[in-house]
């Protein structure tokens, strides 16, 4: 748990220095570009076509032609997975944009008004989180469809709470500080004070939770793609590849040990890549642990 | 890496196989029986709902009807002893046996009848297959064994109607119950219903024919087709009569301890095309992806090659059924020039609506590439089954999907006026009523085979393949059915031994 | 204090009214039809009406709602429109699996995560630590239905030692009933336990850092009679806290891991009453959740306010 009465001013120490000396960030850092690469590269280029579907060549073991094999439609596994990680990081991004979007702006006008209005933006929080978020996913899809930009909405739903509570706990000692005291006797309004003084101090703290929520953006994609409320075929997604591996378990295990890996793998990354940003951005906190 | 762990963990499970095979030994004649069902039922009555899972656990076992359709699809005297019908074909007498006892030691006579019948067709009944008993006139108790029905035109299949399980006669002391606690004439009656888990049968100590050889019948509900496998393996159930995953069934086969007997059902499955809506309302387009879809390569891909292709709307197994499959050869290029003779652009947009089954999913998805491949880009449109029936059957908004028609004989829903495919051809619809009046066996015959050309030289849908019905059992386990012309699991004649 | 309960009671009452209003307005927004459902593709128009008439779907939806919600108020949450008995029933047979296994869950969770925290901790920076915090890292990364599968795949299909799904019930015994549950409580524990032992980690060294504690090392206590003399007790509250919102997440987020081994509970329950538009337990489980969420939620602030007295005054 993060307080917000430990946010201190940054130390200025060389940053870079720092943050080649530190195991965690290089590692997770170095998985984190590993994904995006490959998920970049499969725009331009895959082992196969992804998604393309070939009976006739269905469920070969690895090969030097199918470095993965191929699945029960012959899909090359391989580029599945290349093309599946653009899904996961797509959904997990947008999902988190949409709790910054709107729950940041929520937890610091909470912040700034107190009173009915910010308990009122805080009570909808709680409110929404008290929601069982799987049961809110497979209603939206029956309502608007199933498919990419629902499973963004869902997860995003449930962000929002996160960064406004976030923000709102940061901000709140914030706005008794001697600098915000100055603006305001500067005459500055609530608006200006929060642009110039409130959110610059807040910075790190949201770019750390935004890594964390991002990997598990990345674990609730793979769920709800699962349970087939993600994104639908061709389009291909690691959870739904391994919804479809579970029949298969007996017959071809590395259908569901690939996909796995590749969430666990990516979900690591990004955790370790947080934990260093936050020992990195945060030296008071990476003293406490 | 994946490999490896693949290679250690299949010697394994060859190994256990092994040793489980050494350690069955042979004794007594077991006078009991675990079978696997995907699907719970929502409840045991089947005058009150259509789920299939209803008559898997109940028909023949719990409820009886005045007739029944036996393992080949035929009609069998069931309540009914025997029957007469009027040389016009509108008045049945039925002659009830006698000395038949409810579950709850009321008797059974022609008043239980005349109940069963008028409630199906009241106004307030709530029987999914209402349309059965719609041709029903009049029902008449004669005597306490007899009871003659009036309709009101003649109706060919009125006594393979009065076979279906909706069909089944309640007593009216305990009809309103049924759903939970379900009160019928069969040789087992209900013991326990563990919910979400099992439903247990026991024998009828007091059933009025040949008694079942089971003291006790359990079906276990197992929706996950990793664990039906593992069930099946680890012997936890001793048959599965509707094996859900084609792709382990080599698995079986290979092991000496389970039988597997791959039968047919009724389930025609289609890809169905909204024939109202444009560009399907151009037969071209119909043809076009008739011809575009390879059938071979779902059923192979789908089905992993079980399930037997089919060229239109008819069972190969039913009488008078001819071979259409070749009707319209799978041929991407001709597909092609044919869209592009009608008109449609290529590129142009689908939606491919999937309701749950793996048939569906699978094959849905597999068209789609298929599809693709002739320039219609089909945007896969999963659905649970109450949005299919309300978006696709009620509303008809839909453009394709795939569906298995699983009863039996079914040609009438071409005729029917605002069916989900909305075909409307006057032609077609002259030949049916002939079909539906027609009681000559090979006049009858004659006019089925021109029924099903007659579909298919319109493409009305892409017809692909009759669902199979892969049926997994213990080897020592005798009497279950083969076949599934309608979906139950029959437990009259289910036995352990030679 | 009182008037301090008194105002947070009737928050909660307003926000779980607000709940009722919502759940009850999506469901009615939900495509589907129950009565289509049951009654399948041969249905009539006139049996659908009959059937919906016997459902109660023929009256407008405020005489609905409130007949439902004033249902709920006296413990009565309706009749199921698929298996026509009471959904408190269902609910009730279906805790009999959810519950234990979220209480197994939660046992395994804490049995794994103190010893090995705490261990951590004593041992910072050495290999063990780094090892426990490695673990945990990936711990906390694997998806727990990806998880079930692999042990499926190997307790179940290869060892054949446990049930790869399904629930025999409690009659059964307690041995096939805990067996049935093994798989899923590891399962669902794994992450959890991996998030746990690192919160009890970080706890027991913030303790470790408190000057009591340094005056026990000053006496001469070895750190790790420290550790179990001192710290330990002290570091167990956050970790209680952080419990008890992993117990309330098992409860309710145990959907997919039923859904995967097949179990007949809770989750299970509201995820095919959705499917077959058994609309009434979705509402009603629902609305069973989000207020257990709440009046926990409620119990915590009052308990950190009967604490700390200066958290009365907001709100």
């Amino acid at each position: 748990m993060t307080h917000p009465a430990d946010i201190a001013p940054r130390v200025p120490r060389p940053f870079v220095a720092r943050a080649l000396a530190h195991p965690s960030f290089l590692l997770g850092g170095a998985i984190a570009l590993v994904v995006a690469a490959m998920a970049l590269l499969s725009f331009v280029w895959t082992p196969h076509e992804a998604g393309a579907i070939e009976i006739a060549r269905k469920l070969r073991p690895p090969s030097t032609e199918h470095w993965f094999g191929t699945d029960q439609f012959g899909r090359d596994v391989l580029s599945m997975i290349m093309r599946g990680a653009v899904t996961s990081m797509a959904v997990s991004f947008v999902a988190v944009g949409i709790g910054v979007g709107l729950g940041v702006p929520l937890g610091l006008l909470a912040a700034a008004r107190r009173g009915v209005l910010g308990e009122a933006v805080m009570r909808a929080n709680d409110f929404v989180f008290a929601f069982p978020a799987l049961i809110i996913a497979i209603m939206l899809r029956d309502v608007f469809g199933p498919g990419a930009v629902n499973a963004m909405v869902a997860i995003g739903i449930f962000n929002v709470p996160v960064f406004a509570r976030l923000a709102y706990g940061a901000a709140l000692p914030l706005w008794t500080r001697e600098f915000v005291m100055a603006a305001r006797v500067a005459g500055k309004g609530g608006a200006l004070i929060t642009l110039e003084h409130i959110l610059p101090n807040m910075l790190n703290l949201l770019i750390v939770q935004a890594t964390v929520q991002l990997s598990l953006g990345i674990l609730a994609e793979a769920a709800l793609s699962y349970v087939g409320l993600g994104v639908q075929p061709p389009q291909p997604s690691w959870g739904r590849m391994l919804n479809e591996a579970q029949t298969l378990m007996a017959l071809a295990p590395r259908l569901a040990l690939i996909p796995g890996t590749a969430i666990v793998l990516t979900v690591l990354g990004l955790n370790l890549l947080g934990d260093g940003l936050r020992d990195l951005l945060d030296p008071r906190l990476a003293r406490e642990r | 890496m994946a490999h490896r762990i693949a290679r250690v963990l299949s010697l394994a499970l060859v190994a256990g196989i092994a040793g489980f095979a050494a350690g069955v030994a042979s004794a007594a004649p077991r006078k009991d029986v675990t079978l696997g069902v995907r699907l719970e039922p929502p409840h045991l009555d089947p005058t009150a709902g259509a789920a299939a899972a209803i008559g898997e656990v109940v028909y023949a076992n719990v409820f009886e009807g005045l007739t029944r359709i036996d393992r080949n699809g035929a009609v069998k005297p069931a309540l009914a002893e025997r029957w007469e019908v009027s040389p016009d074909g509108r008045t049945y007498t039925f002659f009830l046996r006698k000395g038949v006892k409810f579950h709850d030691g009321t008797d059974f006579d022609a008043s239980d009848v005349k109940f069963t019948l008028d409630r199906a067709r009241a106004a307030d009944s709530v029987n999914p297959q209402k349309g059965l008993f719609a041709p029903i006139e009049a029902v008449e108790v004669v005597d306490p064994a007899t009871v003659k029905v009036a309709l009101k035109q003649p109706t060919g299949r009125f006594l393979f109607d009065m076979g279906w399980a909706a069909a089944v006669i309640v007593a009216p002391e305990s009809a309103a119950d049924n759903r939970t606690k379900p009160v019928g004439t069969g040789p087992f009656t209900l013991a326990t219903w563990a919910k979400g888990d099992r439903i247990e049968l026991a024998r009828n100590p007091n059933y009025w024919g040949r008694p079942a050889a089971l003291d006790k019948a359990t079906f276990k509900i197992i929706g996950d087709p990793t664990a039906a496998f593992a069930a099946l393996m680890a012997g936890d159930v001793d048959a599965f009569p509707i094996y859900p995953a084609p792709e382990n069934v080599d698995q079986f086969k290979a092991d000496p301890r389970f039988k597997v007997v791959v039968g047919n059902t009724e389930g025609k499955t289609i890809l169905a095309m909204n024939n109202g809506r444009a560009p399907f309302t151009d037969i071209r387009v119909r043809r076009a992806l008739s011809q575009a879809v390879d059938r071979k390569a779902v059923i192979d891909g789908a089905m992993y090659g079980y399930g037997a292709p089919i060229g239109s709307h008819f069972a190969p197994q039913d009488k008078g059924y001819v071979d259409l499959t070749g009707r319209y050869p799978h041929d991407p290029k001709a597909a092609q020039a044919l869209l592009k003779e009608a008109g449609v652009a290529a590129g142009t947009r689908l939606r491919l609506v999937l309701p749950p089954p793996d048939y569906a999913r699978r094959g849905g998805e597999i068209i789609a590439a298929q599809l693709r491949k002739v320039g219609i880009e089909a945007e896969l449109v999963p659905m649970e089954w109450a949005q299919w029936l309300s978006e696709v059957f009620k509303n008809r908004n839909y453009d394709l999907t795939v569906i298995s028609h699983v009863e039996p004989l079914d040609l009438d829903i071409y005729a029917r006026e605002s069916y989900y495919f909305d075909y409307k051809n006057p032609e077609y619809k002259a030949l049916y009523d002939e079909l539906a009046a027609t009681s000559d066996e090979g006049k009858r015959i004659e006019l089925l085979k021109k029924a099903q050309e007659k579909i298919a030289d319109d493409a009305v849908n892409v017809f692909l393949f009759l669902l199979p019905k892969i049926g997994i059992w213990n080897a020592e386990l005798k009497g279950l059915w083969e076949n599934a012309p309608i979906p139950v699991n029959d437990l009259t004649e289910v036995r352990w031994g030679e | 204090m009182l008037a301090y309960v008194g105002r947070r009671l009737l928050s909660l009452a307003v926000t779980l009214a607000i709940a009722s209003a919502i759940v009850f307005t999506v469901m009615e927004i939900l495509p589907g039809d129950p009565a289509e459902v049951m009654l399948g593709t041969n249905a009539r128009p006139d049996t659908l009406a009959a059937l919906r008439a016997q459902y109660g779907l023929d009256r407008p939806a405020p005489e609905r709602y409130l007949a439902w919600a004033g249902g709920l108020l006296q413990g009565d949450m309706g009749l199921s429109y698929t298996y026509s008995v009471p959904v408190t029933q269902l609910v009730a047979e279906r805790m009999w699996v959810s519950l234990p296994l979220a209480l197994i869950a939660l046992t395994l969770t804490t049995l794994i995560a103190i010893p090995v925290g705490a261990l951590a901790a004593a041992k910072r920076n050495s290999a063990t630590d780094v090892g426990v915090m490695t673990a945990t890292q990936v711990g906390i990364a694997v998806p727990n239905f990806w998880f079930a599968m692999l042990l499926v795949l190997v307790f179940a299909i290869t060892l054949r030692w446990l049930p790869a799904g399904g629930f025999p019930g409690w009659k059964a015994g307690a041995w096939p009933a805990l067996k049935a549950l093994v798989l899923p409580a590891v399962a669902l524990a794994l992450p959890q336990a991996s998030i746990l032992a690192r919160v009890m980690r970080s706890s027991l060294l913030d303790t470790l850092g408190e000057d009591y504690v340094r005056t026990a090392r000053a006496k001469g206590l070895t750190r790790a009679q420290t550790v179990r003399r001192h710290a330990l007790r002290n570091a167990l509250i956050p970790v209680l806290t952080i419990m008890g919102l992993q117990f309330s997440f098992l409860l309710a987020g145990t959907i997919i891991i039923e859904n995967v081994f097949f179990l007949p509970g809770l989750g299970r329950l509201v995820f095919q009453a959705i499917t077959q538009r058994d609309l009434i337990v979705v509402k009603s489980v629902v609305m069973l959740l989000v207020a257990s969420v709440v009046v926990v939620n409620f119990l915590v602030e009052v308990g950190y306010a009967a604490v700390d007295p200066r958290l009365r005054r907001r709100v």
